[in-house]
């Protein structure tokens, strides 16, 4: 079966079958991320740095793929010279694979800081890690499932939801805020899960790009949608260990 | 000239969804405007409703598989097809205006400035010399020993071959080497000052060093002429063209700018045959 369901097969089957596997390797790499996200997050709610260090050390493996994705997709330009759908099909597959490479760095990251804050008591904000986290990762699966199937509408979706993610980033964030001025000693651990919270905001910002790389990749065209962007990187922005800013984070 | 923007095909359907060329008001810099061009070879059609601009000083490619139309699109602008019995043009083709099936024209002077390069390098069994001094003599272009010498060098320095032969003018064409016999063609269709030249396959008999030379000098040659080619390589299409045209069947398929075209064409067809589906 050719894997862009917008055209048939070519001429040369093995031309097919080096981007069928390169497909294939996408969807390895996205469905390893996946785990790696899911573990990371486990590590910190289980408060189990063994776990931690596996996610960590298994980074690796994503960044092997990694290189073998950026191997595939430079013998395939220069042996293949394709054009139009499978240039688009090879860039996109380039473009993907270094979101995915970046979005299981932050699942090592946070990881590394399950490790600091297994070490100590835990800090109540840590509650709303795991229904973040979900976001997040139902973003990753519905947009490589989007990937797999060259739906457009579904990778859209997945960009518009993104939105949410970053509301509950912010909402995280002024909840750790209140925390850390009722309690200047969980000022530390505090920051840690700040850390973890942005960096799952940043997976998702790292979806939206992969969603409109595949836009790129059916349409040839730029993906125009809108959407209030930036409410949680302003609105932290601006907030502050001022006595103003209390009422304001209490909301 | 109609000026219809979609007009439909001549058995009264519509024409194709996704099918795009040029009805209609001919673009702002069109050098060549083709209309509803129809060819014929005795009972069978070769051509269906041609409509194409060719922009002045740009490389138009035209490209599609065998037996597709576009060489005897790219023959019909210098009416080499005259030459074969059984081939009937309909259509209209101007060349800045003038009607190039005018019966009133003079078809040496038209290929004159229509000039053409073939597939197979054709050097006249003359020196090399001789066969850029060939044309400008039968036109009488030139009136003097010293302004021949002068147009056979300055083809030459155009057709980037200059150098190579500048001390062996008088040796056979044939004695030079297949890259070299074809920019010498180049020059010879050059030094008749031409304001069109059409290269069908030009490179499709050279070793890829004469091929990129033959690229870099249609890149050079397209600021004072405008080029047409045809071609079979999509990537030299890609290299050497700003506006391609894909020829399916008899029918142009698709005409865009080239880097649309080898991105994100319109019309499956085109997508099919550039990234090898075709079949």
């Amino acid at each position: 079966m050719a894997v862009n369901p917008q055209a048939g097969d070519h001429i040369v089957k093995s031309y097919d079958e080096e981007l069928e596997n390169l497909n294939n390797d996408i969807i390895k790499m996205g469905g390893l991320t996946e785990a790696q996200i899911a573990r990371s997050i486990e590590s910190v709610i289980r408060r189990d740095p063994e776990l931690a260090t596996r996610v960590i050390a298994d980074d690796e493996l994503v960044d092997d793929l990694n290189y073998e994705i950026d191997i595939q997709t430079t013998r395939l330009l220069a042996l293949r010279q394709p054009m139009a759908l499978d240039l688009r099909h090879i860039v996109a597959a380039l473009k993907i694979s270094a979101d995915l490479e970046r979005i299981a760095d932050y699942a090592a990251n946070i990881s590394k800081r399950a490790i600091t804050l297994s070490s100590a008591a835990p800090v109540p904000p840590v509650h709303s890690i795991p229904r973040m986290s979900r976001m997040a990762q139902q973003m990753v699966k519905d947009v490589l499932d989007a990937y797999i199937a060259r739906d457009v509408d579904k990778a859209v979706a997945v960009w518009h939801s993104d939105e949410t993610l970053d509301i509950m980033y912010t909402s995280l964030f002024r909840e750790a805020l209140t925390y850390m001025i009722e309690d200047p000693r969980s000022i530390s651990m505090c920051t840690h899960l700040l850390f973890i919270a942005k960096n799952i905001e940043r997976i998702g910002d790292h979806v939206t790009n992969i969603a409109e790389t595949i836009y790129f990749l059916v349409h040839g065209d730029r993906m125009r949608e809108t959407r209030p962007k930036g409410n949680s990187e302003v609105e932290t922005m601006n907030m502050s260990f001022s006595p103003d800013n209390k009422g304001d984070a209490e909301e | 000239m109609d000026t219809a923007v979609v007009e439909p095909n001549s058995d009264g359907t519509e024409a194709p969804k996704g099918v795009i060329d040029d009805r209609g008001e001919p673009m702002e810099n069109a050098k060549i405007v083709a209309r509803d061009v129809n060819v014929f070879y005795g009972e069978k059609q070769a051509l269906f409703d041609v409509n194409l601009d060719i922009p002045e000083n740009r490389v138009t490619a035209l490209i599609g598989p065998s037996g597709c139309g576009k060489s005897t699109f790219l023959r019909c602008l210098n009416r080499m097809n005259d030459v074969i019995d059984i081939c009937r043009v309909k259509g209209r083709i101007e060349i800045e205006g003038q009607d190039v099936y005018d019966p009133a024209l003079d078809v040496v002077q038209l290929r004159a400035r229509v000039g053409m390069v073939f597939q197979k390098p054709n050097p006249f069994p003359k020196s090399i010399y001789d066969n850029i001094a060939y044309g400008p003599r039968i036109h009488g272009t030139v009136t003097s020993k010293a302004e021949l010498d002068e147009v056979v060098r300055s083809s030459l320095e155009k057709s980037g071959l200059l150098k190579e032969v500048e001390d062996r003018l008088d040796e056979p064409g044939t004695s030079l080497s297949g890259g070299q016999q074809q920019r010498l063609c180049i020059a010879r269709a050059i030094a008749v000052s031409p304001d069109v030249i059409l290269m069908d396959e030009p490179c499709s008999a050279l070793d890829p060093i004469a091929t990129a030379r033959i690229e870099e000098l249609i890149e050079n040659l397209r600021e004072r002429y405008t080029i047409v080619i045809v071609t079979h390589s999509m990537q030299q299409a890609a290299r050497v063209s700003q506006r391609t045209a894909f020829f399916h069947l008899g029918n142009l398929v698709e005409v865009d700018d080239t880097e649309q075209m080898f991105t994100n064409p319109r019309d499956e067809r085109t997508q099919g045959y550039i990234t090898g589906r075709y079949g």
